[in-house]
This record gives structure tokens, sequence and C-alpha cells, in this order.
């Protein structure tokens, strides 16, 4: 099977790859082994929150911060500049809305009721200027009647710091029954799909509206529109109050949603989404990877101009650790990282851990190596790269989507080099 | 550094071990949506799984009977488990109850079909008749909202032997064809176009020794002795094909070759090692053979249709819609639209059963709502149980797509492009 590009993951990294090059023309294949991160996702996308413990204002300003061999630092300052402009435009084209610029972080209230800075912000969120006080003094949570994953107190404990008044109530209803029955099942999933259809959310915006009569602001789970993208918006248009939703528990509801809505456009633009597969290994020629075979397909290769490696990091098993070091499972690609296991953590567990900063070793052009010689027609994207730590800086959606959108821009520019060679 | 080989020491076959809880596969459960008496993939599998190690008290019977074993879990899981496994294995590890009549019969489609085939005018009349759909309702537990296939008056078998076997000499290269129960009782024509197909392609068809039902009903409604022992007896038959005649084997069934190389080992524990990599549907195997430029296919010019495929769950798992969408695709007057893959609730046997009607229907709507919507001429579909769903539920015509490609071929032309060389 050929195609001009082959995809090796369908995360947030993969997805975008893919929607670039198709828009571009070009065809393109991506292997999923599963599921994808997006399933965790909190509503928020950042790109740069903290640099060396710091809370960063301007995140186009901070990269310069940044040590040389971060992700950023490497696609370079002014590319990230740009790229963080088509970013938001290229969701859009994909039906997701997202507020917010890469010239100041914005501020999001977290379900453990703090602020926390970010770049992108889904439509379902809300979004907040400043991080010391809120507009609001009065506040009612609302939750489901047996949902364990949203955890009122906590938001409440919050709030009350802000000098918000907050009151917590819950509602019951007869359509919840039957998922209540067994408590591990009461899930956001499963009660999101129960407001896609039928009467559910009326009821449901009927009691709500009852209950948050004297508060300025009324705060749920997010546990509207999985499969049915119009829930969230009809909520609030039967809410008489201001809503503001907060991520629960994954998985998340919203992220199930954008992950369907990047994979519907891929598919949409005629790309090739292979779930549930795993490439196995590739067949090199000098430095050009020629194919790749994967599980489902056994003998039949799928060959590729170029191809891309966004597998993810060791959550996704991009990376493994394994008792005599570490390595990258498919290629055997250079990773950037200590061998020896004991340099591998920092026993205090809330330091820099030396290990999230792990990843494939690449080139300038994000072609990864192997024993030190790039591979031409290979390129790393997204949380397989080495270089950051996306839990201490607030980056790892950020470095994602750029390190995606550059992928893509490398490989149009290596195509449009070879056409003019002939 | 070196590609590392340690893996994570598991000791069990379906990685239930590898499972973190994350819950993405009760997201994607077709049943979970509209059945809440079903637990979800992740409480009937992994979760349930360490209980049942514990203490196999914990096993339940009834709400494990409740998953389709579409795989659509498995497909979706990030950390390779295999769910529908667990929950099957499960099921044949500690379920106790002994298959009722009903659900005996129905999986005996060998039996069943043989006799049915005899009598077909009389079976097809009889059993369509709304009294005795009734009284089946009533009696057998087979809902009266559903119709049976139709059966054929000549077998399959039958027709090769007396119209088709001699010719297949004729030919240098050779399949075989596994042609499972549909093909051989209910619908014969299907067989007949893969030969046309075949034959045109410079392929003799031949058939199995003695092939036996893949046994895919007999494993879900728990005669799990008897699937294994027909599991046996299709992978010595298999071997003699593959291994000692050189001819790789085909199927027109996503369902019958799913279970063949997967099923067998993982549930039935029939080691099919020799003959899984040979053993897959026509329309991969014709795929390679035009991918690798060793034949062409030649379509008629006035040929014209608008097709909608349906992806069959067994199919995703598999993994190889792309095959069967791309040989469409090279039809040049066909125009192809993907639907977008979910289960249709019938899952063989299952959506039969009057206990299960609804859940059937209910996982089966967003489907439906799809193709009513979709203006096409007929939909196309790997699998014979999601045609009959998708008939009795909805007003279109579903149609294999070895049957379109069939209709679509310009027999001579291709002949003539390999007859040349």
């Amino acid at each position: 099977m050929k195609f001009d590009t082959v995809i090796i993951g369908g995360g947030l990294s993969g997805l975008t790859c893919g929607i670039r090059l198709m828009e571009q023309g070009r065809k393109c294949a991506i292997v999923s082994s599963g599921q994808s991160a997006i399933h965790f996702f909190s509503g928020s996308f950042d790109l740069l929150s903290r640099v060396n413990g710091q809370e960063v204002t301007n995140p186009l300003e901070s990269i310069h911060s940044l040590p040389s061999e971060h992700p950023y630092q490497r696609v370079g300052q002014a590319n990230i500049a740009r790229l963080a402009e088509e970013a938001p435009q290229l969701l859009d084209r994909a039906g997701m809305v997202f507020a917010g610029t890469a010239k100041r972080n914005h501020f999001v209230l977290t379900p453990m009721g703090t602020m926390k800075p970010t770049w992108l912000t889904l439509d379902d969120f809300t979004s907040f200027a400043k991080n010391d006080k809120l507009p609001l003094s009065r506040a009612t949570i609302v939750n489901l009647q047996g949902f364990l994953d949203f955890h009122t107190l906590f938001i409440k404990d919050g709030l009350t710091r802000y000098g918000v008044e907050v009151q917590v109530r819950n509602v019951a209803m007869a359509q919840f029954e039957a998922i209540r029955r067994n408590p591990s099942e009461m899930r956001s999933s499963n009660i999101a799909k129960v407001f896609d259809q039928g009467d559910a959310l009326d009821q449901f915006a009927e009691k709500v509206n009852k209950l948050g009569k004297e508060s300025d602001v009324i705060i749920l789970p997010a546990v509207f529109g999985l499969f049915n993208t119009t829930v969230p918006a009809a909520l609030k248009a039967r809410i008489n109050k201001p809503v503001v939703l907060l991520p629960a528990v994954p998985p998340s509801t919203p992220g199930i949603r954008c992950q369907i809505q990047l994979r519907q456009r891929f598919q949409e633009l005629g790309g090739t989404h292979f779930l549930g597969d795993m490439v196995r290994e590739g067949k090199f020629k000098g430095n050009r990877l020629r194919y790749v075979n994967t599980n489902n397909h056994g003998d039949i290769q799928l060959e590729a101009d170029h191809f891309i490696l966004a597998s993810g990091s060791f959550y996704s098993k991009g990376i493994k650790a394994g008792p005599y070091g570490l390595f990258e499972p498919i290629f055997g690609l250079d990773v950037d990282g200590e061998n020896e296991r004991e340099k591998w953590f920092d026993k205090q567990v809330f330091n820099n851990q030396p290990y999230m900063h792990y990843g494939v070793r690449t080139d300038a052009r994000f072609r990864p190596m192997i024993n030190g010689q790039p591979v031409e027609n290979l390129y790393a994207a997204g949380s397989v790269l080495a270089g950051s730590n996306p839990l201490k800086e607030g980056s790892g959606a950020g470095i994602c989507l750029l390190t995606s959108l550059h992928v893509a821009e490398q490989i149009l520019q290596d195509q449009d080099d070879e056409e003019r060679y002939i | 550094m070196k590609k590392d080989t340690f893996e994570p020491y598991n000791i069990s076959d379906n990685d239930f071990e590898q499972c973190v809880k994350c819950t993405i596969c009760t997201v994607y459960c077709p049943v979970v949506l509209v059945n809440p008496d079903y637990p979800g993939p992740k409480q009937a599998g992994p979760d349930g799984e360490r209980l049942r190690l514990k203490n196999p008290d914990y096993f339940d019977e009834e709400a494990l009977k409740l998953c389709l074993n579409c795989k659509r879990c498995e497909v979706a899981c990030p950390s390779g488990v295999k769910i529908g496994d667990v929950i099957q294995a499960a099921r044949i590890k500690y379920g106790t109850k002994r298959p009722t009549l009903r659900d005996a019969i129905m999986a005996n489609t060998d039996l069943v079909g043989t006799m049915a085939s005899a009598f077909a005018p009389i079976v097809n009349t009889t059993v369509a008749l709304k009294p005795v759909r009734q009284i089946m309702d009533k009696v057998l537990k087979i809902d009266h909202h559903r119709i049976f296939p139709k059966y054929s008056g000549e077998k399959f078998e039958t027709w090769y032997r007396k119209h088709a076997a001699a010719k297949q000499d004729g030919f240098k290269k050779c399949v075989s064809y596994f042609h499972g129960c549909y093909v051989n009782y209910n619908f014969p024509q299907l067989g007949k176009d893969l030969i046309k197909i075949m034959n045109a392609a410079g392929y003799g068809v031949k058939l199995l020794e003695k092939e036996k039902c893949c046994g895919v009903a007999l494993i879900s409604n728990g005669l799990v002795k008897q699937a294994a022992r027909q599991a046996r007896h299709n992978v010595r038959a298999l071997q003699k094909s593959i291994v000692e005649n050189g001819h790789p084997v085909v199927s027109t069934s996503s369902t019958c070759t799913f279970t063949i190389r997967d099923e067998y080992p993982h549930l039935l524990g029939v080691n099919n090692e020799d003959v899984r990599e040979q053993t897959e549907l026509a329309t991969r195997f014709l795929f390679r053979l035009i991918d690798g430029e060793k034949l062409q296919l030649v379509f008629k010019k006035n040929y014209s249709a608008r097709v909608a495929y349906h992806t069959p769950c067994h199919m995703e798992k598999l993994g190889w819609s792309i095959y069967s969408t791309s040989l469409l695709q090279m039809i040049p007057g066909l125009e192809l639209m993907q639907l977008d893959s979910q289960c249709c609730g019938i899952a063989g046997t299952y959506g039969f059963k009057k206990e299960n009607y609804e859940t059937a229907q209910g996982v089966g709507q967003p489907l439906f709502t799809q193709i009513e919507e979709a203006d096409v001429d007929c939909i196309a579909t790997d699998c014979e149980t999601c045609k009959w769903q998708i008939e009795m539920s909805t007003t279109a015509k579903v149609k294999n797509p070895v049957a379109i490609l069939a209709d679509a071929l310009d027999i001579e032309a291709t002949q003539a492009l390999w007859q040349q060389q």
C-alpha cells in the first residue's frame, strides 16, 4: 500500500500532522494503536505556563529562557509565533472553537478550585483574564447524584479562597437510575450519552435553574456532548445563568468529542485511519525508511515517501524503559536520556524529574537518528521528542501542535525541493 | 542503542495485566449505550477478571452474556488489552449453564442448514409465516420480528461439484475457498461470484476437504467443546490445502475469517500458526496481487452505482476494510461513501434472541439512521449477519463487495490480460 506520508500515532500530534498534510493534498495514513491521550483532555491547550518555576505571562517572549535543546527553541521563536496563529485555525476548520492567544496566557478554573494559566481554551469552558480574583460573588455547584468523578468540595474550598460564596447541590434524575445501579459505571461518558439524546437535558436545566436562583454563576461537570456536538450550546441556552463547566475525572467528554472531530476531519479530507493497529518494524535502504509493517496488514507493507513518528512518550509506549536502559521500540532510534536507572529519578517526587525530558534524538530538521545518522525521510513530532518537561512547563499540547505543524512544513518543503530537482 | 527485546512479564494471554483502568473501552461499547444491565467491557473484562481469579463466584453469567463480542473495546484500548477475549474466555472457563434448545439449534448451522436446504421451499415459507414466528417467539424465544434468511434448495457444495469443480483443474494457480454456512445453505450466488472473479484473475478455486462451520455461533452459545472439535477439523483441512498443496485459503465472510485466525488460538486453544497468515478474505488476497502489480482487473465501461460501505465489527478488528473499499474504488463507475463504523447490533445469533431484540435494535439505530440518510443504490459489507440485520431494519439492499466486483468485472478483458503473457 502506497501513501505520500505514513504517520505512526493517532493522538493530537499525529492527527495534526495528518490534517495539515491532507489539507495540502498529500495522501496520508495514520496507524494508531488504540485511542489516544486526547481522551484525557482538560479542555485547554497549554503553550508555556512556567519557566524555572515562574509563571509565564507571555509564552512567546518566555521561550527564549528555555534551554537550547527544547523543542520550541529548535523550531525557532519566529516559527513558533507563526505556527501558534495557525494551530487554532486548523482546529477551527475541524469544527472546534478555541479562545486564546500565544502572546498572553489566560486563566481557567481547575477542578481543584484553583486558577491555571493556559493558551487555548475550548468554547465549552470559561476563560478568565486574571488569576487573582474571579468576576463572581455567588456560585452554585451542581453535581449529579451518585457521580463520584466530580469533587465538589475541592472546588468549593478553592472558590472560597477567592471570596466566592458557594453552595453545593445534587440533582437526581430518573434517567440516571439505570447507570447508577453500578457505581463504577456512573462515569462522565455514560452520563454524557444520556444527555446526547432525549429530554434529559431539558429536565436537568429546569432543576438547575430552580437551584441556582440566588447565584450569579452555575458550575457543572463537563459531561455534555459526547457524540452529539450540539449539547454544550443547548445546555447553556437552557440555563438562565452563566455556566462554568469544569473537567471531571477522565475519560473526558469534550476530549472524546475533539478526538472524533479531528479524526473525522482527517477522514473527510481523504486520510486513511488505521485504528487498533501497531507498526511492528520498518525496512530501511541506506538512510531511507522504505516501508513499515503492521500487525493487521502483515506482509502487505505500508510504503511512503515520508514517515512521521508521533508515537508519544512513555505512557503511549513511544519510548520504553527496560532493565538495561531506554529504547525506542519500533525502529531502535537513538534516545536522548540516561541509560542508568538511578539517574532517571529525583527522589523528591515533585522535583523536575529527569525521565520527563527523555525522548528520541533528532537533527535540526526533526529527523530521528540511528547511530548518529539521521533517517532521511523520517520525522518526529510531539511528546516522543526529547528536551522538555511538559508537566513542569505546561507545554505538552503546545509541543504536540506546534512541532507537528513544523514537521508537516518540513515535509512539504522536502517534497517541493525534490520536485524542483526533477 | 540497539532495539531492546524486553517485554513485561505477563501471566495471561490476553494482556489483562496491562489494563490501566482508563475506561476508554466503555466509551466505545455499543451495548453500554443501550442496555444498562451490561456492566461494560472494563467491569466485565479486566476488572471482573481480577475478582474471578480470586474467587470464581464473582463470575456473573447473566451480565457477561450481554457482551456482543464485537471487539470494539479491543480496537479502542490504548494498552493492547484483549478485553473481548477476557470476557469470552471467562464465559468458557466459568460458565455452568447448559445451552438451551434454541441456542443449540441456532448454533448448529451445519446441521440445521443441511436439513433446511433439503426442504427449502417448505422451510422458507413456514418460518416466514406470522403464526409460526409467534410460536417460535413463545416456545423458542426467537424474536418474532426476525425473519430467517432463506435457504437455498441446492447447497453451494452440490452446485460446485456439478458445475464448477472440473473446470478448476485447468488453472496453474489455485486457492481454496472457505465458503462458510451462509454461502453453502443460504446464498450460493456469492460463492459463484467469487469463482467468477478468481477464475478471471487466473486462479482456480478448490474446496477444503469437508469444511465445517467456523464455529463462531457455537462459541457464543456456549457449545465450546463442539466448537473446538470443528476448529481442529478445519485447521487440519486448512493445513492440507495450505501446507501440503500450496493453495492459500480465501473467504468471503469477515467473521469466519476472524474466527479462524484469532478466536481459534485465543478462545479455543487450537493452534493455527502454520495456516493463519494464508487464511484471509478474498478482497485482501486480490488487493495484494493488484498492489504488487501481479494482477489487473478490467471493469465494464457502462457500470454505474452509488455504494456506501459498512465496516462490520470483526472487519474493524481485523483492520481490513481498506482492502474491500480499495477494490470497490477501482470500479470506474462506482461512487463509494464510507459509513461511520458502528455495530449493527445483530452479532450473529445474539440479535435473534427475544431477550436481546431491543438491545440489538438500539445498538444498530445510529447505523440505520446513517443508512436511511445516505443516498445510495446499495450498502456493501463483508459480513452476512450485518446484511440480514440491515435488510431487516432499513429499506436498503446489502451486497458483499465480492458480489459487486463480480457484477462490474469485465471477465473476458481481465482474462485476456494474463492469458496474453
